[in-house]
């Protein structure tokens, strides 16, 4: 086995560092005859009197949180294959040139005149990312990707009243789509009808068929899907859905598989979100920030989130007269730094996207190749069709077969210094790995990976109890996520923590 | 042509040679041929750029932005020009965290669970709620899931703002809100004080019994609310939640919401640690006090929660109270929410405890003592505060017979000021916002009132 072992740290929650030092950053005080002023005009029931906020000296902060990033994995330290997460590696440029002082420092309220450079920047990127989904017009207005199925959902709710169609309610969705799908339906006041999917892994076309109707307001797809399959029977889709007068919404998470090949808006979808922090490249974040976009064709444009950035040939502009906007969908512009960070990646790659999902693809197929001919692992849907950006594996046989369970495979592959896939995902799949290695991992990395699930599946039919005790080498060992979900155990913050542990 | 960022360019042909295809359109087989994009795509600069290359284009590209600040910008508007610390910059840059994804693997990830553990808990002693989630995306969307919040537990569907709530978040939440039957209704100010018309609010909570009212300190004026304690009264006689929006920059001078009456507490982090970013991004706060444990469960977003380790020998942090989100609720998820802002909340979170409890204090008075000297000075330089009766922190709104003027002859000299908040209310023409925070000097408000005195004597020699 590759020796790993992630950094431990007994490392105190931060109200537990022990101290003498009363602050960790200096403030003035040479205002102080004014604060007293300020605080003789308001009631003192107003006034804080006690904080209860850890105090520690700079050197103490930094090392406090340095040790717990010792204690994290992202991208820089190895691959991250999570199915459609497209954790591609963030260029360093993209993140030092991001961070210049003309950026960060422009405060939102500034006039349009002197943000030319920003404002172009912007303009470009609604541009670049209209001609790469073949839409018309892109808006840069929705912080995440869920946020913009929500503007979408809204537009096309907005669309349907507009035509006196208020009784179309029905979104429908398939059953392997991402859950920010019929989340994002639900919020904008849709019920979801599940559609469910064929053995070659597309959207079933006849019971969509079935489904649609008068009340149908669209449908949303992912297209590559979550299997990573293209969906064969998207120009029938599109036009079938056209035809009884709904719209089609395109989830732009998996975007990766097509980028230069095909595009949404020539498939026939209305209206489109992309993730720029999957596709290009903004780093996740932990989690987040990220940056959406929301995209839309013909009659949509009119409902795009306010404001968009245009150009009138001299200047660059906030527009705020979208005749049928559904209005602002966060304040301000959108997550202008990982939008800066995907027009950089762009413009570096230029023409060279089609080379992202080239590669993108082969790696996925090259990748599901050898896993899927391991003994305990199925491919469920599609067999035979190439993928797009991921690839989607069952462990049920190896569960069946030794106890040893996807969530379990997952942990050991934690054990050799590799992140786990998306795993139990998506939920048609049982025991489902999704993994999506995308074009920044070289052959040698998932040879890596590769050899890794190789060598666990051998452990699970040998010695199936030496994988359920993974991980080992982790920080921790394996958490327990009954326990600290059971409704006495429940500790959100370290006031409950030392009412409810200690 | 292959490029380094993908190091599999270099062999495309042996990959394929492994999977057995003589052509790369062979895995684009299933793509109906009329869709097959024929031609190259007209993005970037026609070719690829060396990394030289993009620094220069970018470079030319920033250029064009013609602000320069002679002083630290007075702009406000809901986000003011706060200094963000080396320390949480340099947290920030530790590739650990910000090439992440969200905790899914909290063994590998307990940097992450462990700081967003710490985010939660100090979020919520300054504010003084229970909980506080692991971030939204910013305060205008915070706010909008704080209405659908209490929209969920209340099973009432109107939403009461103070109009004096900033009015590009009250924006976003008729966006989330009116489209699915969520009404909003607006409660103006009192014209000599700034504050919320407490009597309007009275007969309207009253009348509508509202799911919540929402009420922004210091609202968007810089007024701040002095009747928390009162509007908690009237807002919990009908039944409703009262939701209040604060800047986390203002918790070590102002009283906790919490301890007001706030049912549900929202705010952003662009003061503590996220910057201006040209407005975004930044992390969305969004917690509640919840005695009774009613709004937990429709509480939306990520939430960290402690547990053992399944040997029970060890412990640990993992995301909890899943079943709200939408992997796994789908339609009936409290939330679409996926990507938030874990990283900003993060930087929040080295922020406030850089500063710690006497920092935070020293702050918060900082920038009252700032905001009582501003205003002497430009009083004395012929700016009157718009609301004479009212109290102002941090943003001031002034009113000049010539705003629009002043505010270029300011920025000529590289000073900034505003917004004019006329775009938003129509009968406060003539106001615009100055804002001070930590990071100005005696000199630099000197700067300005000599530039709004010199104004002021070409305009009224």
């Amino acid at each position: 086995m590759t020796m790993f072992r992630q950094a431990r740290w007994s490392e105190p929650v931060v109200y537990d560092i022990s101290h003498d030092s009363k602050e960790g950053t200096l403030l003035d005080e040479e205002f102080k005859d004014y604060t007293s002023k300020f605080l003789s005009k308001i009631p003192k029931h107003i006034i804080r009197d006690a904080l209860n906020i850890p105090s520690l000296s700079e050197v103490e902060v930094v090392r406090h949180f340095t040790r717990l990033s010792q204690m994290s994995y992202g991208v820089d330290l190895g691959p991250v294959p999570l199915g459609s997460c497209t954790m591609k590696y963030n260029p360093k440029i993209c993140e030092e040139l991001a961070s210049d002082r003309r950026i960060v420092e422009a405060h939102p309220y500034l006039d349009e005149e002197d943000v030319q450079g920003l404002l172009e920047v912007l303009y470009t990127l609604q541009k670049w990312l209209s001609e790469i989904v073949g839409m018309d017009v892109c808006s840069l207005q929705t912080p995440a990707g869920a946020a913009g199925e929500l503007a979408g959902a809204l537009m096309i709710k907005k669309y349907h009243r507009d035509l006196g169609e208020a009784h179309r309610d029905e979104m429908i969705v398939p059953d392997s789509a991402h859950g920010s799908n019929p989340a994002s339906a639900a919020m904008a006041g849709f019920k979801v009808v599940r559609i469910p999917t064929d053995s070659r892994g597309n959207t079933d076309i006849e019971a969509l068929r079935a489904a649609l109707s008068k009340r149908t307001a669209g449908v949303m797809l992912t297209n590559p899907n979550t299997l990573g399959l293209f969906e064969e029977y998207i120009v029938d889709i599109a036009r079938e859905v056209h035809e009884i007068g709904g719209l089609l919404y395109y989830d732009g998470a998996n975007l990766n598989g097509i980028l230069g090949y095909a595009r949404p808006g020539d498939m026939g979808f209305d209206v489109a979100h992309l993730n720029l922090h999957k596709t290009f490249a903004a780093p996740h974040g932990g989690g987040g920030p990220g940056a959406g976009a929301i995209c839309a064709k013909g009659a949509l444009v009119d409902y795009l989130p306010v404001p968009l950035v245009e150009y009138d040939g001299r200047k660059y502009y906030f527009k705020y007269d979208v005749p049928r906007t559904i209005g602002r969908i966060s304040w301000f512009y959108g997550n202008i730094i990982p939008a800066v960070k995907s027009f950089l990646y762009i413009a570096a790659l230029g023409p060279l996207v089609k080379e992202v999902a080239e590669v993108a693809n082969l790696n996925t197929n090259y990748m599901l190749k050898k896993l899927s001919s391991l003994p305990g692992v199925d491919v469920v849907y599609g067999y035979g069709r190439w993928r797009k950006h991921e690839f989607v594996v069952s462990f049920e046989k190896l569960y069946k077969e030794t106890g040893v369970s996807a969530e379990d495979v997952a942990k050991a592959l934690l054990d050799r210094g590799l992140h786990a896939p998306t795993i139990l995902f998506p939920l048609i799949v049982p025991e489902a790995h999704m993994i999506e290695v995308t074009e920044t991992e070289s052959r040698e990395n998932i040879d890596h990976l590769i050899n890794a699930y190789k060598e666990i599946i051998n452990t699970a039919y040998t010695n199936p109890s030496e994988v359920k005790k993974s991980p080992q080498n982790t920080s921790v060992k394996r958490l327990d996520t009954v326990y600290g979900n059971l409704p006495k155990n429940i500790v959100l913050t370290y006031r409950s923590l030392k009412e409810k542990v200690t | 042509m292959p490029h380094p960022w993908i190091p599999s360019s270099y062999i495309k042909n042996e990959l394929m040679k492994e999977i057995g295809i003589s052509s790369i359109l062979e895995l684009f087989s299933d793509v109906p041929k009329e869709l097959l994009l024929v031609r190259s795509l007209n993005i970037g600069f026609g070719k690829p750029l060396t990394e030289y290359q993009l620094v220069r284009v970018f470079d030319d590209l920033m250029k064009k932005n013609a602000y320069t600040y002679k002083v630290p910008p007075f702009l406000g508007g809901g986000v003011c020009f706060h200094h963000v610390p080396s320390v949480v910059k340099h947290v920030a840059s530790r590739s650990e965290f910000y090439t992440a994804y969200t905790p899914y693997q909290p063994e590998i990830t307990q940097g992450i669970t462990r700081a967003l553990f710490e985010y939660q808990s100090l979020v919520a002693d300054l504010y003084a709620v229970d909980v506080v989630n692991a971030s939204v995306y910013n305060g205008s969307t915070a706010m909008a899931e704080a209405v659908r919040l209490a929209v969920r537990a209340t099973g009432r569907r109107i939403a009461v703002f103070s109009r004096s709530t900033h009015p590009e978040v009250v924006e976003v939440v008729r966006t989330w809100s009116e489209p699915v039957g969520i009404s909003v209704s607006t409660v103006g100010y009192d014209r000599e004080t700034g504050r919320i018309d407490l009597s309007e609010l009275e007969d309207r909570v009253r009348k509508l019994k509202p799911a919540a009212v929402a009420v922004q300190t210091p609202n968007f004026f810089g007024i701040v609310e002095q009747d928390l304690k009162e509007i908690s009264q009237v807002v919990h006689e009908s039944g409703s939640l009262l939701i209040v929006y604060e800047d986390p920059i203002f918790t070590g001078i102002l009283e906790a919401p919490g301890r007001l009456g706030a049912d549900i507490i929202v705010g952003d982090t662009s003061s503590m640690g996220s910057g201006l970013n040209f407005g975004g991004p930044s992390a969305g706060i969004l917690g509640i006090r919840d005695p009774e444990g009613k709004l937990l469960r429709q509480l939306p977003g990520r939430l960290i929660g402690y547990t053992k380790t399944v040997d029970g020998e060890d412990e640990g942090y993992i995301m909890v109270l899943q079943t709200r989100e939408q992997h796994i609720r789908r339609e009936r998820a409290t939330s679409n929410i996926t990507t938030n802002s874990t990283l900003e909340a993060i930087k929040a979170a080295v922020y406030v405890t850089l500063l710690g409890s006497s920092g935070l204090r020293k702050l918060g008075e900082a920038i009252a003592g700032r905001t009582v000297f501003l205003i002497e000075r430009l009083e004395s330089a012929g700016l009157e505060p718009a609301f004479k009766g009212g109290v102002y922190l941090r943003e001031v709104l002034f009113r000049h017979s010539h705003v629009s003027n002043l505010r270029n002859f300011l920025k000529k000299h590289g000073v900034y000021i505003g917004p004019l908040v006329d775009r938003f209310y129509p009968e406060l023409s003539n106001c615009g916002l100055v804002c001070v925070t930590e990071v100005h000097s005696k000199e630099d408000i000197e700067t300005l009132a000599e530039l709004v005195r010199m104004f002021s004597e070409v305009v009224t020699p």
